[in-house]
């Protein structure tokens, strides 16, 4: 039923389809589960979870943060090389191990500029505030109300712009 | 020996917190991001989230390619809420106490049930707009600190780091002006 929307929009890692959820490993979710706790572990022990630290960081008043974003890098990249010469697929999905790579276009940087000025203004990014919520920051729903006002305006825009490209074969 | 101080003094004055803490929370994000790879060879980003989520209660095509993920990206957010609240109640409220860790003195801390709490001192309008601004603009740059930062960058990504070195100037750009207009916190 999406599948044109599917094909014609490069953005999602979901372009792969997967089998739907039933079919799943019964230790997928716990693993997702486990995953997200360490990683909202890490991100509250490290204080990127507060936009004061993100903001001194932007200001170069604090460069600590840049040990955040490559100490992560760095784990994560040693897996994406390491882990394709191990196995040949990933053991709850069958999946293979292929690196995060994306197509760049205009939209990399439009997007990423647009980015740049909300978390430079705000001093939030999107895992940093669900993090930023479990440490009690209930002031930071603001954030969560925009993020999710934006995610839903561009949404719906390219959603109307897409079915227009493609007209000739929408139904509705 | 003249320039031992000095160095000391530059480490000082870029580090304030030193840099142990944000070393050991890079290298848990990192170890979070790669026991959800190694499982399911996915390499997970904070933001679809949003539009997967969206697709729960919106038709639109540009949220409903996300139905076959929404479920494991709840999941996964859920998580790092949680995580971030397992923090709060241990390391946060002194339960755990470790020299690796700098409190800092950003934001304001409060009790509920002896457990310490945190919350920003950053003003609502700032949070709520750049948050609409994080949402469209993590969204139609295909990734976020997480996706592009985390996974892109260690995938040795030209897309991702292009688009982090974009995202990452544009902020400083931005907080520089914002705090030259003297908007604070």
């Amino acid at each position: 039923m999406f599948a044109s929307t599917a094909s014609t929009n490069a953005s999602g890692s979901d372009r792969r389809v997967r089998p739907v959820s039933q079919d799943r490993h019964p230790l997928f979710g716990p693993l997702v589960f486990v995953g997200g706790l360490v990683f909202g572990f890490g991100l509250a022990f490290s204080h990127m979870a507060r936009p004061e630290v993100v903001l001194n960081f932007l200001l170069f008043e604090d460069l600590g943060l840049l040990f955040v974003m490559f100490g992560a890098a760095v784990v994560s990249g040693l897996a994406f090389a390491v882990m394709p010469r191990l196995r040949d697929a990933a053991p709850l999905t069958g999946s293979p191990y292929e690196r995060r790579l994306k197509p760049f276009d205009r939209n990399v940087l439009v997007g990423g500029a647009v980015f740049g000025v909300g978390w430079g203004l705000s001093g939030i990014c999107p895992g940093a505030a669900y993090a930023s919520l479990g440490v009690g920051n209930v002031t930071i729903l603001w954030a969560v109300a925009g993020m999710f006002l934006g995610a839903y305006a561009q949404g719906y825009w390219r959603s109307q712009h897409q079915s227009r490209d493609t007209a000739a074969t929408s139904a509705d | 020996m003249v320039t031992e101080p000095v160095v000391l003094q530059a480490a000082v004055d870029l580090f304030p917190n030193g840099i142990s803490r944000y070393v050991v929370g890079g290298l848990l994000v990192g170890l979070g991001t790669v026991l959800i790879y190694v499982g399911t060879g996915i390499p997970a980003g904070a933001s679809t989230f949003l539009e997967s989520t969206l697709s729960y209660v919106s038709d639109q095509p540009q949220f409903q390619q996300y139905v076959a993920s929404r479920d494991w990206r709840l999941l996964f957010t859920a998580g790092i809420v949680l995580g971030a609240a397992v923090f709060a109640v241990t390391v946060q409220s002194g339960l755990l106490t470790s020299s690796l860790y700098e409190a800092g003195t950003t934001g304001q801390l409060y009790e509920v049930a002896g457990v310490t709490l945190w919350t920003t001192d950053v003003q609502p309008w700032r949070l709520f707009l750049g948050g609409i601004l994080v949402g469209i603009g993590t969204r139609i740059g295909k990734g976020c600190t997480s996706g592009h930062g985390v996974c892109g960058v260690g995938s040795a990504s030209k897309t991702s780091i292009v688009g982090v070195l974009t995202f990452l100037t544009v902020a400083i750009g931005t907080a520089q002006v914002v705090a030259a207009l003297g908007v604070t916190p």
